[in-house]
């Protein structure tokens, strides 16, 4: 039992999935060549001057109903100034003391119930651009502006986390959220979805919270864990030892697993925020708010709730339809089609996740559809084919974009032989050739009996009415 | 009457009926600057070959029988803080002495579309800060009526310009009176529209919040033409206002009779020269004669005008001014061996001791423990001095009082006293912190030859009763079109 109690916020930045940038109508795109997606506006040429994308106070509003905020009426842009070569105004423009969304929270699974983090606010943001430090430059270092002005949200956290677990959950949690409403692609590698945590420690009962350090720079959700993990450890052989944690700004080293003094940092810096007189305060309506309330989607908890209760599935197979929202709209479409939810859960996790992982793509790129996939099961209830070939047919349905399984069916020849006398044949001639094999399983060689039954379907191709074989057997030897 | 020295009024009629050509105003325009500029210094670059050109294509569409704008072929001057494509756009700064835009401001462009001729830019205190351009980074201008005093400022090259004939109008900006004040300066009509009449997409912003373009002419009838092309909605600039713009030129004549005038006391305080008082005072008893009621009011918080301006101004200028930081345009310290450093180095040679004064007060007044004391508290006051105006226009159409306290000042006279060169916007500023329009019309002139000029102020978006007001005013004043004497080089003797 440790003797400190871990306290941590999170403040996480969501690019937004929005096709223009923030403040003018260059390209979001991820991967142009450098500074493809510029303009004299978010190049921040003098004389230029922002217009706020309506598009992102529409996201920013989604993002705060989702997590039960209130929305503000009249948010105020603010800009952030402080000097640094990506930030072409000198500020970034940012909100501040009227954020667009406050007070809100969200519920995390915990060890023994649900947990409810508090989000302090939520508010809009222009992203900077990117340094580019060539090895063969010699020491120059570039800057590519496409990445400037890039809107994103920042959401952050009371600081109610208690341990690198509930961190993780929390960050789990909103990130699905935040792709569930569109909003994000949630990316965390390509920095889309990015968490910074502050993070304290306080002997139990303490009044106050301790001197926090914050860290940067984790790009998953692993990396999330271990730098807090080792963060705590360390503030704690600091306060064990009697020092003081220093208040400052650490980068998580992925290599080397620990984190580090961010360096560079010479001054504390004063950002001297300010309304920004370039923008007329964000003023939102009723009617706003309502007609995007009306368009929310189905959150993740509520889904599941509901596949529990209307679907009858296990927790697993639940957590595994509703991690994304169109995983969770695929199967819900295809027992539309075809209402056995279990067999099309099975299909979808071990077939079409199989498919589509390997491939490295999204469901929605999936060639198959639910409608072909539940014609698929139906035919397996037919009995027109066995499982076994229901997954060449698949195979097939998912190469060649083919949603009818029926035609390839006929076309490959591959409908199951339920004839029973071409069948009985066949047993016949099988008994007849290996009467030894007969004699041992009569005298109790209870294995023979899968030798038959693979050499028939060995001889169909897989094409056999297991269980008229089953039964074919029994009779001629059982 | 040489050309360059009519009006765009009387030269657009001329063009229409093609009495004259582009070519031949725009070459008497570029003569008159090759003979006098070396002297007044109006100019940071004249593009005498674009300017020839532009008024070619001008005379051109005009023989096709295209539909002719009333500043088609007519050549002006930009105040050299607006964007201009390919043209150098300095802001009299060592910071942009090299800077040429890849895009046009939306007035630039407006003027394009019109068919006007560009002549070049013209000089200015650096970044608009200043009353006197003499903070040109490069050279100061002086005054056509007395090459011994200052024109004005910050837009003293386009009112130098226009009272010299050095541009039939150009354009200025106005940020705690920088039109009004240089236009009383050289005798010249300057109107400061209302904030959000015009676009300031392509301004180099001093204070976003108090800045606005504006024209600056040698009649009311030519600011009226003026405004009419620059105004109205631009989605480049959120706030830019979806009004619908009038036609100012022909509401011009319309009757001013019933007008209730009010005279605001605070403003004829001391310090106000007593010539400039008589001036002022002779208009007021000029406007009653022409049937308006004049009545004294109160704009009680005039006194903190000029500290809440000092305050926000720098503020937002000191965010403004961030981005001159060597990284991507403009001048860079090469001999800075870190990034701090060459920030640090980049900013102390370039900017000039004004607008560095003006980037330490801003930093001040916004930092972590003085915001509320400072910034926030003269947003307060603003508002203060906003409702004052509101007041006072539920009784009265429009406000009179002079420009500025003062005639032109000799050079160096307030130079070196920084506090001093504030005040001479003192009667100015307030109209920016409440965002109204003012027009500047000149209405005498001193013992010493200097002109004075009438400041008159409206509602917002009451342009068109001001201009109305002016141009009656300036029909019965007698001071239309008065020009300076000044000699050429070439010695031809000017009127
Ligand atoms: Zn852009």
């Amino acid at each position: 039992m440790m003797d400190y109690e871990i306290v941590i916020g999170l403040e996480v930045h969501c690019q937004l999935l929005t096709q223009t940038k923030i403040f003018c109508g260059c390209s979001t795109d991820f991967g142009n060549p450098p500074n493809h997606n510029t303009c004299p506006v978010c190049t921040g040429m003098p004389g230029a001057l922002p217009v706020l994308n309506r598009k992102v106070v529409d996201f920013a509003i989604r993002a705060g109903l989702a997590t039960g905020c209130e929305i503000t009426r009249n948010s105020v842009f603010a800009r952030k100034n402080y000097f640094y070569p990506d930030l072409p105004k000198g500020y970034q423009i940012s909100q501040f003391e009227l954020p667009i969304c406050l007070a809100g929270h969200l519920d995390i699974e915990v060890e023994g119930g649900v947990k409810r983090i508090g989000i302090t606010r939520i508010h809009m943001e222009e992203d900077a651009g990117k340094l580019v430090h060539p090895e063969y430059s010699g020491g120059v270092s570039y800057v590519d502006y496409n990445r400037a002005c890039v809107p994103l949200l920042e959401i952050v956290s009371e600081p109610d986390m208690r341990s690198s677990a509930e961190a993780v959950a929390y960050l789990k949690a909103l990130r699905e959220i935040m792709v569930y409403l569109g909003i994000t692609d949630g990316n965390m590698e390509e920095g889309s979805f990015r968490c910074d945590a502050n993070i304290s420690l306080r002997r139990w009962g303490a009044p106050h919270f301790g001197i926090r350090a914050e860290l940067k720079n984790m790009n998953s959700f692993r990396n999330v864990q271990r730098a807090i993990d080792y963060e705590v450890e360390r503030q704690r052989d600091i306060l064990d030892g009697g020092g003081q944690v220093v208040q400052e700004t650490r980068l998580w080293n992925v290599e080397r697993g620990v984190t580090m003094p961010m360096r560079g940092k010479e001054e504390a810096h004063d950002y001297r925020y300010f309304p920004d007189p370039d923008l007329l305060p964000v003023v939102i309506e009723e009617a706003w708010i309502a007609g995007i309330r009306a368009g929310l989607p189905e959150l993740p908890a509520a889904k599941r709730r509901r596949f529990a209760a209307a679907y009858g599935l296990s927790e697993a197979d639940i957590e595994v339809l509703t991690a994304e929202r169109a995983m969770a709209d695929f199967f819900e479409a295809a027992v539309g089609f075809f209402p056995q939810p279990k067999p099309v859960a099975n299909w979808i996790m071990a077939e079409l996740l199989k498919f589509i992982n390997e491939d490295k793509i999204t469901i929605e790129k999936c060639p198959i559809t639910p409608e072909g996939l539940a014609r698929l099961l139906r035919l397996i209830e037919d009995g027109a084919i066995s499982g076994k070939i229901a997954k060449q047919v698949f195979a097939r349905m998912y190469a060649e974009a083919d949603n009818d399984p029926l035609r390839l069916v006929e076309e490959e020849g591959l409908g199951q032989i339920s004839d029973s006398a071409e069948l009985a044949k066949l047993v016949d001639e099988l008994v007849a050739a290996n009467q030894d094999k007969v004699a041992e399983y009569r005298a109790g060689k209870v294995k023979m009996f899968g030798f038959f039954v693979g050499q028939v379907m060995k001889k169909t191709g897989g094409q056999a009415n297991p269980q008229m074989v089953n039964e074919l057997l029994k009779e001629r030897i059982g | 009457m040489e050309l360059y020295n009519c009006s765009l009024e009387e030269l657009g009629r001329l063009f229409a009926r093609g009495e004259v050509s582009a070519l031949a105003i725009t070459r008497s325009v570029l003569d008159r600057i090759a003979e006098l500029d070396a002297q007044v210094g109006a100019y940071l670059e004249v593009d005498e070959n674009g300017a020839l050109a532009q008024a070619e294509a001008a005379d051109q569409r005009r023989r096709n029988g295209e539909k002719i704008s009333p500043l088609c072929g007519m050549p002006l001057g930009l105040k050299d803080l607006l964007s201009t494509k390919g043209m150098k756009t300095t802001c009299a700064s060592r910071m942009l002495a090299d800077y040429r835009p890849e895009f046009d401001a939306t007035v630039v462009t407006r003027l394009r579309e019109a068919g006007a001729v560009l002549l070049g830019k013209l000089n200015m205190d650096e970044f608009a800060m200043g009353s006197s351009t003499e903070n040109s980074a490069f050279h100061p201008t002086r005054n056509p009526w007395n090459l011994g005093r200052v024109p004005g400022g910050s837009s003293g090259g386009s009112t130098a310009a226009v009272a010299a004939g050095m541009a039939i109008a150009s354009l200025g900006s106005d940020t705690g009176g920088s039109i009004r004040q240089p236009a009383s300066f050289c005798g010249v009509v300057g109107l400061k529209p209302s904030y959000g009449r015009v676009s300031r997409y392509g301004l180099v912003a001093f204070a976003s919040s108090l800045d606005q373009i504006g024209p600056i002419t040698a009649t009311v009838a030519d600011a009226a033409l003026l405004l009419g092309v620059i105004a109205g909605f631009d989605a480049f600039d959120s706030t830019s206002v979806k009004a619908p713009v009038p036609d100012y030129y022909q509401g011009l004549d319309r009757e001013i009779e019933g007008l209730r005038i009010g005279v605001p006391r605070e403003y004829f305080a001391a310090g106000l020269d007593p010539e400039v008082e008589a001036a002022v005072n002779q208009a007021c008893r000029q406007l009653g004669s022409l049937g308006a009621r004049l009545d004294e009011v109160s704009l009680p918080h005039t006194d903190y005008a000029v500290a809440t301006y000092y305050l926000l101004a720098t503020a937002e200028a000191s965010s403004n001014l961030a981005r001159y930081d060597g990284v991507k345009y403009g001048f860079r310290d090469t001999q800075a061996e870190s990034l701090i450093e060459m920030y640090r180095r980049t900013r102390a040679q370039g900017f000039g001791e004004e607008v560095k004064r003006r980037i330490m007060l801003g930093t001040y007044a916004l930092s972590a423990g003085y915001y509320d004391a400072y910034y926030r508290k003269a947003q307060q006051v603003r508002t203060l001095i906003t409702q004052d105006f509101d007041q006072v226009f539920r009784d009265f159409d429009v406000i009179v009082a002079p420009v500025c306290p003062t005639p032109a000042f000799a050079f160096g006279e307030k130079v070196d006293d920084p506090l001093a060169m504030y005040l001479s916007d003192i009667l100015t500023i307030p109209v920016n912190l409440a965002g109204l329009p003012a027009i500047s019309v000149p209405c005498g002139l001193t013992a010493q030859g200097l002109p004075v000029g009438l400041q008159l102020i409206a509602r917002p978006f009451a342009e068109e009763m001001l201009l109305r007001v002016a141009r009656h005013y300036e029909q019965v004043s007698g001071w239309n079109g008065c020009r300076p004497q000044l000699q050429g080089n070439k010695g031809k003797a000017v009127r």
